[in-house]
């Protein structure tokens, strides 16, 4: 009798577990793939690093296909296939990205110093080397302080409508447009600006007209962000307030726009970065300097983003220098204001109550 | 406000206090508050009148441009608008930007979908964040230095899969090659895929998180595999959501500028081979005629500005409109 048990096992299946691959096949699949992608590439005299990924990628996805198809079946086998293929395109934003910052770190850090910082290309032809960015900082700096200073009241005081009063045609219509106005391309406010204030008005090019302009983009950024962050502020604290007869304008003032405030710091931070790369309104609008004009409201001056095009146009070894360290201080100054803004807005997130 | 309208309604029997009580009662009459309405409603109003003022006076000089132009606006092959019989047409612009937004949707769709899937439903939560940061800063990098890239990097690095498309598939004149600096429609489609790849990630994110868990779980009960559940409730609920985030992208890169200003090479002709430089798009265009522009010329750039941001007022508007048509069912998930 205590033969047939053994044999019963073996006769019965089990039927609870379908047969699966054991963890281990991904990785020796992956390594697998990789060897014989080398080897192929080796044979076949391939140069370029990428196709052997390539050939790598492929191999790993036909061999877990097939492998999983005679283990596992079908349905598993395509599971793992869209496994993979989601794992690919996650690689294939990473690539760019990747080599993006190491070829402008490498490239930029060639001529860039203090030297290159604190002096202005006004002596310095653009084929020659030397020069710096100095002028197109201040050009920049300005810009987008001029521009926040229109952009960040009427973006707050809109979102503050759209959350604590809109109700009816007006605030449907203003959502609606503030979203739209987020997709105008960059280039046509530059051209409303030069049409109205250039064409129209007759003034000359400046760094307030690229300001203006510049404006247009941020404001639907601020009114995005901002009405986020107020729609976060529970509403226990709104009634609260109105329940001790605060009057309604005192409560947004000293309670709402307190508790979001770090959201909307964030919120401004990252239009900001958005509006400091912008290179089209600029281009319409400010013209180009080599020399330093702090002044914003009287002739043309320079910019960090038209600078790296105005660099890059140039089309010497120099002039290219020039344009990658300014993009690395472009990238550096973008990435630290992103970075700040994250850090506001997880160390002040509103305490949503719950 | 609320408080305001029930204190209004309650007190039914004495018809002169009303009208004393009302004032009284009612927040807007505060001096303060009527004030500080009338402020954010006032910028609410702001930003109408922008928009209304972008379309009027991009219509005002474009229709000085139109009323000179002897060429046909929609067919010529030409841009001569500093000439003094000025001499223009948009017909080589239209092909390269829809040409050059296809290539970058039909890259940066499904990818972006994938990103977005992997996101959502396959990376493990401790790296989802950190993935989710990544593609925020690849948003965050200014159109000038991807320019600045895909010219001096990516374009070099392109030959080689040019002339081996070339050799593939040369035979269907779309992908033929002739060698040279490959700036081309193609190489700025690929360009414009990477950029448009965060938006069109991040919106499609957020419509997979809302998907109704309940379906999923259903699914998973039933025995589907991750693909499966997917593939059966979290792509179909997220359709329109897709739609809508590759308009978003779409209208990005129909009006994309900078980079395409620097990463192509500019020619009036249209050609089929998409992988030889030449074509144009309206936003490079501009950027790229404006400086020697005459105050003509200007204007007949202002024209072809005006036509980008009719086209992607309705590329914006028709993706918008898709999202809030959603937002009002999705509710009912929650």
């Amino acid at each position: 009798m205590s033969t047939t048990a053994p044999t019963a096992q073996a006769v019965t299946p089990d039927t609870l577990h379908a047969a699966r691959l054991p963890r281990w096949t991904s990785p020796l699949v992956a390594i697998g793939s990789a060897a014989a992608a080398v080897g192929i590439g080796l044979a076949a005299g391939l140069h370029s690093r990428v196709q052997w990924g390539l050939i790598a990628a492929v191999l790993f996805v036909i061999a877990s296909y097939v492998l999983a198809t005679a283990v596992e079946g079908r349905r598993q086998a395509k599971d793992r296939f869209a496994t993979s293929m989601i794992w690919v395109t996650f690689l294939l934003a990473v690539i760019p990205l990747a080599s993006l910052i190491w070829e402008t770190v490498e490239r930029g850090s060639k001529v860039f110093s203090p030297y290159f910082l604190s002096h202005s290309m006004g002596v310095v032809a653009d084929q020659d080397p030397g020069g710096g960015i100095n002028h197109a900082i201040i050009g920049t700096l300005q810009q987008v302080a001029l521009a926040s200073l229109i952009a960040v009241p009427i973006g707050l005081l809109t979102a503050i409508y759209l959350v604590e009063y809109g109700r009816g045609k007006l605030a449907k219509a203003v959502t609606f447009f503030v979203d739209v106005m987020t997709g105008i391309p960059s280039i046509v406010a530059g051209l409303f600006v030069l049409s109205f204030w250039i064409l129209i008005l007759g003034f000359d090019f400046s760094g307030w007209a690229g300001a203006m302009a510049l404006s247009i983009l941020m404001m639907p950024v601020v009114v995005r962000s901002t009405e986020e962050m107020l729609k976060l502020v529970p509403n226990e604290l709104r009634e609260a307030s109105l329940a001790l007869g605060v009057p309604k304008w005192r409560t947004i003032l000293k309670v709402v726009l307190p508790t979001a405030i770090g959201g909307i710091t964030t919120g401004v931070m990252l239009a900001v970065a958005r509006i400091a790369g912008e290179t089209a309104p600029v281009l319409l609008l400010v013209w180009v300097n080599p020399f330093i004009n702090t002044n914003p409201f009287d002739g043309a001056q320079g910019s960090l983003p038209l600078y790296i095009y105005q660099q890059y146009a140039a089309g010497s070894e120099a002039s290219y220098d020039r344009a990658w360290a300014a993009a690395l201080a472009l990238i550096g100054f973008i990435m630290i204001l992103n970075l700040v803004a994250r850090g506001i807005a997880r160390w002040k997130a509103p305490k949503t109550g719950r | 406000m609320d408080i305001a309208t029930q204190t209004e309604t309650a007190p039914p029997p004495p018809p002169p206090a009303t009208t004393e009580q009302q004032r009284a009662s009612r927040g807007a009459t505060r001096p303060g508050d009527r004030i500080f309405l009338g402020l954010s409603r006032g910028s609410g109003i702001v930003l109408l009148v922008i928009m209304a003022a972008i379309a009027a006076f991009l219509t005002y000089r474009a229709a000085l441009a139109l009323s000179d132009n002897t060429g046909n606006f929609l067919t010529t092959f030409e841009w001569d608008a500093n000439a003094i019989p000025p001499k223009f047409g948009i017909a080589v612009l239209a092909f390269g930007t829809v040409v050059s937004s296809i290539i970058a949707l039909v890259i940066a769709v499904p990818v972006a979908v994938g990103i977005a899937l992997f996101i959502s439903h396959y990376a493990p939560r401790k790296l989802a964040v950190p993935i989710a940061y990544v593609i925020d800063l690849l948003a965050a990098v200014p159109s000038i230095v991807y320019g600045l890239w895909g010219a001096l990097v990516v374009a070099p690095n392109l030959t080689g899969f040019y002339s081996w498309l070339d050799t593939v598939l040369g035979w269907t004149g779309i992908f033929e090659y002739q060698g040279g600096a490959p700036r081309s429609l193609m190489t700025v489609g690929i360009l414009l895929a990477i950029m448009i790849l965060p938006i069109i990630t991040n919106v499609s994110r957020e419509v997979f998180l809302q998907a109704p868990k309940m379906h999923e779980e259903a699914a998973l009960a039933l025995g589907a595999t991750r693909w499966e559940v997917i593939r059966m409730s979290v792509l179909p609920f997220g359709r329109s959501g897709i739609i809508s985030a590759s308009m978003l992208g779409l209208g990005r890169a129909l009006g994309e500028t900078i980079a395409v200003a620097t990463v192509l090479s500019p020619t009036f002709l249209i050609s089929a081979s998409l992988l030889d430089p030449g074509g144009g798009t309206f936003a490079q265009n501009i950027a790229s005629k404006f400086n020697e522009a005459s105050e003509y010329g200007r204007d007949a750039l202002i024209a072809s500005g005006l036509v980008l941001f009719l086209i992607t007022l309705l590329v914006n508007g028709a993706a918008r409109m898709i999202i809030a048509r959603r937002k009002e069912y999705s509710g009912a998930n929650a």
